[in-house]
């Protein structure tokens, strides 16, 4: 079977893009219709063609969402772990080049935090660090696994992409899940908005699901980076990376994040506010494209950070999402140790987990806190 | 209606329930007490055993239960005796839910590890109720290591589609020895009155019940569609007939 590098590179962005762009209303009345979907229905799904048949999405996601994970919603939070990052990314507050103070937390404070965390009920945590491989490097991360695991039932990392091996060594450690997520799949453009760093190798950072697959790593989590390019054509090779991973590691879970941009504080040195965002989507299309993956694909996970506002996630807990964070806090410390250091990016739904449980309680669905055992890992 | 006996247990309920996928704890609860099951299971990896107030634990805390754990998650067979061994410890139950799925797409169950954690798990003394395919080969080979009873698959899990495996369903019922389950698949009350008239001892439903948009009397439907579906089965069916039975006979000249 073909790598997918090399099914990567017999598409083109523009193609692509003008496939989707072409779909009809047929196109998108058959795909709804099927009861297997393929690929091409997904780019009905997402095309301009579907935003009339967006209830009719809805229902069906919910339904399609129901039937396969019941009426619950799998809660987790983030623990970041450093800010410390030697890669610029034109988007992030980590960016090597934004003059921010630099932490990487103790193990003490790992501990701190990780109470802090585990009192508000959590029992699935992401650990999250820039890419900075002296200070956050293998040994670091297996360290804080090791900290962890009395702490939490199910651990999972965003982090730099590692070696097969490495994987293979946090995967003993307990590691769970890895999430990395390509940010954009143009790869012309990848370049501009990774100029500088181990991150600005675009073919490393395509195949390391494939590391991870070969890695036994249980779960693993694709995204983009939703408002660098056009949204619809990378989520087209979103879901052809997605499909050729369930084929070649069919024995790997895997699940998607919706993370769109948000405002960042950039305090360059010239004092000047970067606003990227040129391909912002909205939140009929973000539900649309969370539609049409789960129409796409009943299996896969769908998750949803607290980057998105109260009135969004509140109503589209219903419509196809399996996991959530809350009370979340993206900044080394922010839990306990250091509350006010600067975060990578500012959330927009500040409600505690307590207050998320209750609202999807509300909603008729079960908070979920464990849903993994330490000793099955 | 006779009771099922499996292991020297006696169950006057022929229909064993899952504790996934509902909206509460407590909706779980009621949902199964109106279905009358005996037989609950319960995955290993979602209950917190050190927490004496574990919420799926407490509702299921009714003399009519029996917890039956499952080792949902696992790999492989080793995974699955460490994992039965821990549920052993923890729920104080010999009795195990042999489940081993290593494609979480579809959770469709190895036979090839099933049978290897099987043998071993009945001779650490567990009582062991296989998850498999309706693969009556498989199911007589279980049935030489030693397992309690054999739960083959109606269709897949989650699907709502019913006896999909019937023709293979049959023939597992015709040759088994130890009591068979059907699991995984069954979305109505006809699907499982239809398992039970073709002599399966028992249905297992979890996804029907729990998505439903009224548990509680789904749950009820569910236990009087089991009760008339065994109630049929040993009352004798009347076959529905291939052909005809014409009121002169071809062969009355031989009387």
């Amino acid at each position: 079977m073909s790598s997918f590098k090399e099914i990567f590179n017999s598409h083109t962005w523009s193609e692509v893009q003008q496939s989707i762009s072409s779909k009809t209303v047929k196109d998108v009345e058959h795909a709804l219709q099927k009861e297997k979907r393929d690929i091409e229905d997904f780019k009905a799904l997402i095309s301009p063609a579907a935003e009339a048949y967006l209830e009719q999405m809805a229902q069906l996601s919910h339904l399609l969402t129901q039937k396969r994970f019941g009426k619950t919603m799998q809660m987790y939070a983030p623990m970041y772990l450093s800010n410390e990052c030697q890669n610029i990314c034109t988007y992030c507050a980590f960016s090597l080049d934004n003059k921010i103070k630099r932490k990487t937390l103790s193990d003490a404070e790992i501990i701190q935090e990780a109470e802090a965390i585990k009192a508000m009920g959590y029992d699935h945590i992401l650990l999250v660090t820039g890419e900075a491989n002296q200070s956050v490097g293998v040994p670091y991360l297996k360290h804080a696994i090791q900290l962890l695991r009395p702490y939490f039932s199910n651990i999972s990392i965003e982090v730099q992409p590692l070696e097969q091996a490495e994987y293979e060594v946090l995967r003993q450690e307990g590691l769970h899940t890895v999430l990395v997520y390509q940010e954009t799949y143009h790869q012309e453009n990848y370049k501009t908005h990774h100029p500088k760093g181990k991150k600005s190798n675009f073919y490393y950072r395509l195949e390391t699901p494939d590391r991870l697959g070969k890695a036994a790593i249980y779960k693993i989590g694709l995204g983009i980076l939703i408002g660098l390019e056009d949204w619809r054509t990378d989520s087209f090779f979103t879901a052809l990376h997605l499909n050729y991973l369930e084929k070649t590691y069919w024995q790997t879970k895997y699940s998607i994040s919706f993370p769109r941009l948000r405002p960042i504080e950039l305090a360059k040195e010239d004092g000047q506010h970067i606003q990227p965002a040129s391909q912002y989507i909205s939140d009929k299309q973000l539900v649309q494209l969370i539609c049409a993956y789960r129409i796409f694909n009943e299996e896969v996970e769908l998750s949803l950070s607290t980057r998105e506002s109260e009135t969004f996630r509140n109503h589209s807990l219903k419509l196809g999402i399996t996991s959530m964070s809350a009370g979340s806090k993206t900044n080394p410390g922010g839990y306990s140790v250091e509350p006010q250091s600067l975060e990578q990016f500012e959330i927009s739904d500040e409600r505690s987990p307590k207050e998320i449980a209750h609202i999807i309680k509300q909603q008729g669905y079960e908070p979920v806190w464990k849903d993994w055992d330490k000793i099955l890992s | 209606m006779k009771p099922l006996v499996i292991a020297n247990k006696t169950f006057h309920s022929r229909l064993f329930t899952g504790t996934g996928k509902f909206s509460s704890s407590l909706l779980m609860e009621e949902a199964l007490l109106a279905s009358g099951s005996e037989l609950v299971t319960v995955a290993l990896k979602r209950v917190d055993t050190q927490n004496p107030n574990d919420d799926i634990l407490k509702h299921l805390a009714h003399p009519q239960f029996n917890l039956l754990p499952n080792t949902s998650g696992v790999r492989n067979a080793k995974e699955a005796v460490f994992a039965a061994q821990m549920a052993r410890e923890a729920l104080e139950t010999h009795w195990l839910k042999l489940e081993i799925h290593p494609d979480p797409k579809y959770l469709l169950p190895d036979p090839v590890e099933t049978l290897k954690a099987a043998e071993e798990l009945v001779k650490l003394g567990f009582i062991v109720l296989p998850y498999i395919h309706a693969d009556p080969v498989l199911c007589k080979r279980l049935e030489e290591v030693g397992v309690a009873a054999v739960m083959p698959l109606g269709s897949v899990i989650g699907s709502n589609k019913g006896l999909q495996t019937k023709d293979f369903l049959q023939i597992i019922i015709e040759q088994s020895k130890v009591p068979v389950v059907v699991d995984a698949g069954i979305g109505a009350p006809s699907h499982a009155a239809a398992a039970l008239e073709m002599g399966a001892d028992a249905v297992l439903v979890n996804t029907a019940i729990a998505v439903s948009e009224q548990p509680v009397p789904m749950a009820k439907a569910f236990k009087l569609a089991v009760e008339a579906g065994r109630m049929a089965y040993e009352a004798k069916l009347a076959q529905p007939k291939n052909f005809a039975e014409p009121s002169s006979p071809l062969t009355s000249f031989l009387d």
